[in-house]
């Protein structure tokens, strides 16, 4: 409903020629940003990249296969600290980045497998993926002694890992990506995770999703497996958001138990509410949106961010519930349908 | 096609560097009216802002009180904050926006062993200076980085001494903070305890979240030692010293700790659960050197309340930085680690003499011996000069090693 | 003989703490089905009121109940502007008390500032041949006990309490028969906060009041409320024992987090197995 009132093309027909216009131009925006602005900002705008990529992998889950897991930070933590851990085990960047998506995914393979395939309720769903979140981090926290070691790197509980290396160029390991390549490829990848996406949902797969998220039982009821799919989505999601904490411990040499804790878990929720569910772009934005706002509230002394962002989260719920650039585009909407009526009716059903 | 792209990257840099080469020459040029501008990054919201907010006043009083007095080697100084709402990540984008884009000559800042470790990459790589001004575990081995806190060396040795010789507590049963800080600590309490032939009977850690410690307080009493060592840290930990009073009580057995104070907790804690508690540390607001530092900042606050020994290491590190700058008489990082290498940077602050180790670059200082009383606050039992940071020293030699920029564990 | 009782005790204690923080929750999302992730910080009120009453002169005992009577009469305000209109709405509501629960932990810190604040009960305590029991953890054990035997006669013997339980089944016919619903919900909810402040206002001498301690507590007190199942009395009794036991026992021979990531993990296998919950099959109760 959401989607055509903005005017997007539902996410089950291919995209329409504009739409690839415009993410050129997102790409092509995002690429030559260096040349206007220095490299703290782009220090900045890598970390909301990074971070975008943990949002677009709630949106997913949530806006496109129906299920709300406020346990992608534990994909999230558990992405970074794989990455960490065998980085600097293996002194080899590149491996350590495929693992770091695939544990992730492993990972919600067996629990996805357990909630999804136990048929528990989608409340519950949401609860016990907060739980897994919450014991990780309890787990990750008590490991400062010096016994908690995998090969022969330090968990360092509390303490996070703050000597996370820097990536390789994969073809030439003695050359180290700077904080302008970092930027880069934050943004590739982004843009082509948004874009892989997007994709995913005009396949067959992804019609069966959406579906599955409209009526599950249905779905179900025309012959469709709906627990494999919904896995299958949940896996993938893990792998996003995995991508996610591997680059995340890149953009700031370090990784630490606050990656998997419940302010971080709400602050995804936020992002993705901030930008509406029902697309995968809003999410970006609300998440750059979100975060330019505790950046530049950090260094106004304002105080209490969490005052100011409980605030935005309630008059979100409750005022604007597609989220806000959904809302900006319902209004911009009605007032194209005010001024064009009659040519949305001739359109063909 | 990627290697294009990163030489693409460099000459295109390489352009604006040249590009703006005239700008920076008119910079240095007036740099004499220029102020020196300096970074505070600090938790002034989130859980760990207990320690932080008399740090920042501290810290802006002295600034300003040097500007008062006609700046520093003849500039004024600038002080530009940042909160870093308790989440390392804060950490990392403020150090990297000071570094980078405001260009401040010193970053004072870091509470926690993390944010600091998250920071000091980014200082080296900018080739800045980070002075943490906090009492830590030890072990820093960097030119970049100047400890004006405790390390456990220096802080405990006294302590434990005094507990196990003078008040003959031989058993002891380690209660410690679960993180780098608690472990490495309770390390240091087992060795000085068995130098002085006590006994360690237990060692335990707790989360900082844990607040009921009955199952822990059943563990001592069936343990039976004479002291009870806390290394215990964060708000949620004051709940120990609550429920030791009572249950156990400190008339029944003795409690001495390395942490207690730190976060103000006797101001959290009656009169009664404060008492006798024994602890080390650089600054207590009742010492005579004190006097004058309290008032001014009681004056400037506005806040009547204890001010303690992390408000003080606001004020500390900034005198200390001073300093070194007068001495280097240049603010530029380089110049000012020059003149700490030199190991003659000595300030007379609020706790006693400051002098900054060229060697490690940590600051030997007074410890003071003081035990809680019954107005919520601390007496001084005895001090002792010029404890040096025996630890760091024992891993650490910059003036061998300039290049090293890690943090040590020390193996004991 | 110390053992048994020290293992009884330890035991106990943790038992009270899971009612204390769960029993609220019980009633508002066991009965309500209304996710209120602001349990926390509703706790975390009622512990603070609690320490400022207690500072300006009042006695400690009177302070819990006027704690309660004000986090009872916030929850009533929180319902009428904005639980009211997310009923039906599940997710809506819990994303909403989310961002309650941020306001809130930013408010009080606002207000108070970060540090603890904290209150004395000192009782003493007495003594168990090696070991002292502090006599206020009795106290808290005694509490937890009166207020679940408490809630359980208001929902059986009550007029009220049927009227209640009847809404919440029904409300249609609930209002068809007379019923004013709004009001139900309204009293329902700010009685679920009352005992909600009631706990924390009881666990503040114990724990002090921080304006994050409701993250401590929240995990627990949903992982019990969930496993309770549709009976919310009866489910967070059984919950709580068998939480209380797993912690009370594994807390004391080796440590607390072993403890309570122990209760987590039998949480998820629990519900693996049984999806609705310990009281999943039962058909009668409350």
């Amino acid at each position: 409903m959401a989607l055509r009132i903005v005017g997007l093309s539902p996410p089950s027909q291919p995209p329409r020629a504009w739409w690839w216009g415009f993410a050129a131009l997102f790409a092509a925006f995002l690429l030559t940003m260096p040349i206007y602005f220095d490299i703290a900002v782009l220090f900045s705008v890598t970390n909301y990249l990074v971070l975008a990529l943990l949002a677009l992998s709630m949106s997913f889950l949530w806006g496109y296969g129906g299920m709300l897991s406020f346990g992608q930070t534990a994909f999230f933590g558990l992405g970074g600290y794989t990455y960490a851990v065998m980085a600097l085990n293996l002194h080899e960047t590149t491996g350590a980045m495929i693992v770091a998506i695939v544990l992730p995914m492993l990972f919600a393979a067996v629990l996805g497998y357990f909630m999804i395939y136990g048929r528990i309720s989608d409340i519950y769903f949401s609860v016990i993926t907060l739980v897994v979140t919450l014991i990780l981090e309890k787990g990750i926290r008590a490991t400062s002694g010096d016994q908690y070691v995998v090969g022969s790197v330090r968990l360092n509980g509390q303490n996070g890992i703050p000597t996370t290396p820097a990536l390789q160029v994969p073809w030439n390991p003695k050359v180290q990506l700077e904080i302008d390549d970092v930027f880069y490829l934050a943004a590739i990848l982004l843009v082509l995770t948004y874009v892989g996406l997007r994709l995913l949902l005009i396949t067959r797969f992804g019609r069966i999703l959406v579906s599955i998220r409209d009526n599950e039982r249905r779905s179900a009821l025309l012959g469709y497996d709906t627990r494999r799919y919904k896995l299958l989505a949940f896996v993938i999601a893990a792998g996003v958001a995995g991508l996610g904490g591997a680059m995340w411990g890149v953009w700031g040499n370090f990784v630490g138990p606050n990656m998997f804790n419940l302010g971080q878990a709400a602050q995804v929720v936020i992002w993705v509410i901030v930008g509406g569910k029902s697309t995968l772009i809003g999410p970006i934005g609300g998440t750059i949106a979100v975060q330019y706002l505790t950046d530049w509230l950090g260094t106004q002394g304002v105080g209490q961010v969490s005052l100011v962002l409980g605030i935005v989260l309630m008059v979100m719920v409750m005022l604007f519930q597609q989220g806000l650039l959904p809302s900006v585009g319902l209004i911009a909407a009605m007032a194209r349908d005010a001024l064009s009526g009659a040519r949305r009716h001739r359109a063909p059903p | 096609m990627a290697f294009n792209r990163r030489e693409f990257v460099k000459a295109a840099s390489g352009a604006i560097v040249l590009a703006s080469a005239p700008f920076v020459l008119k910079r240095a040029g007036i740099a004499a009216e220029e102020p020196i501008r300096i970074g505070n990054i600090l938790d002034k919201s989130g859980g760990l802002n207990i320690y932080s907010l008399k740090q920042m006043q501290a810290l802006a009083m002295t600034v300003e009180e040097i500007n008062k007095a006609g700046g520093l080697i003849g500039r004024p100084i600038e002080l530009l904050f940042y909160d870093s709402q308790s989440d390392n990540q804060f950490n990392s984008k403020y150090a990297t926006d000071a570094m980078v884009k405001d260009k401040v000559k010193v970053i004072h800042g870091g509470i926690t062993s993390s944010s600091r470790e998250v920071m000091r990459p980014i200082v080296d790589k900018f080739k800045g200076l980070l002075f943490y001004n906090s009492l830590y575990e030890g072990g820093v081995c960097d030119r970049r980085h100047v400890s004006t806190g405790m390390v456990p060396a220096q802080q405990l040795a006294p302590l434990i001494e005094y507990m196990v010789k003078e008040k003959g507590g031989k058993k002891g049963y380690i209660l410690a903070a679960d993180y780098n800080y608690g472990h490495i600590t309770s390390k240091w309490m087992q060795k000085f305890i068995r130098d002085h032939g006590g006994e360690d009977l237990a060692v335990e850690f707790f989360p900082l979240d844990v607040t009921n410690f009955a199952p822990a307080i059943s563990r001592i009493q069936a343990a039976k030692p004479d002291v009870v060592w806390s290394a215990l840290v964060g708000g949620a930990h004051i709940a120990f010293y609550r429920q030791f009073e009572a249950t156990i009580g400190k008339k029944n057995m003795m409690l001495a700790s390395s942490t207690y104070g730190v976060g103000l907790e006797q101001l959290q804690l009656s009169p009664e659960e404060g008492d006798g508690i024994v602890v080390a540390t650089s600054f207590i607001d009742s010492l005579p050197t004190a006097k004058d530092f309290i008032a001014k900042f009681k004056a400037f606050s506005g806040d009547q309340s204890y001010v303690g020994e992390y408000g003080e290491y606001g004020a500390r590190g900034l005198l200390i930085w001073a300093e070194a700058v007068r001495q280097a008489n240049s603010a530029e990082p380089d110049a000012v680690i020059e003149a700490l290498a030199k190991g003659g940077v000595k300030v007379n602050g609020a706790g006693g003499l400051y002098s900054v180790d060229g060697q490690t670059n940590h600051t030997t200082m007074d410890i003071h011996l003081v035990v809680g009383n019954k107005s919520q606050s601390f007496d001084l039992i005895r001090s002792f000069e010029q404890r040096p940071p025996s630890d760091t020293q024992m891993v650490c030699d910059l003036n061998k090693n300039p290049n090293d920029a890690q943090q040590y564990e020390i193996k004991l | 003989m110390d053992d048994v009782a020290i293992y009884a005790y330890q035991i106990g204690l943790s038992f009270a703490i899971f009612i204390l923080i769960s029993l609220g929750l019980a009633v508002i999302f066991g009965m309500m089905r209304v996710i209120n992730l602001a349990q926390g910080e509703f706790l975390m009120l009622g512990a603070y009121f609690c320490t400022l009453i207690t500072k300006a002169g009042v006695d400690l005992w009177i302070s819990f109940f006027l704690a309660a009577l004000a986090v009872g009469v916030f929850g009533m305000i929180v319902e009428r502007v904005m639980i009211r209109y997310l009923y039906g709405r599940i997710l809506d509501t819990l994303l909403a008390t989310w961002g309650l629960s941020l306001f809130l932990v930013g408010g009080v810190t606002t207000i108070f500032g970060p540090q603890s604040e904290s209150v004395a009960a000192t009782l003493g305590q007495v003594t168990v041949g090696a070991f002292g029991i502090s006599l206020y953890n009795l106290v808290v054990i005694a509490f937890a006990l009166a207020l679940l035997l408490g809630t359980y006669a208001l929902w059986r013997y009550t007029r009220f309490g049927l009227v209640v339980r009847g809404t919440m089944q029904n409300p249609a016919m609930a209002a068809a028969l007379g019923v004013n619903t709004g009001l139900v919900y309204t009293l329902t909810f700010g009685f679920g906060s009352a005992i909600t402040g009631l706990a924390g206002a009881v666990l503040a001498p114990i724990v002090g009041a921080a304006p994050p301690m409701g993250v401590f507590f929240i995990g627990k007190a949903f992982i019990t409320v969930i496993s309770a199942g549709h009976l919310p009395l009866l489910g967070t009794i059984s919950a709580s024992g068998l939480y209380g036991v797993i912690d009370g026992v594994v807390a004391y021979i080796s440590s607390s987090v072993i403890g309570e990531m122990t209760v987590l993990f039998v949480a998820i296998i629990l519900l693996r197995l049984l999806p609705l919950g310990i009281t999943g099959r039962m058909r009668r109760g409350i």
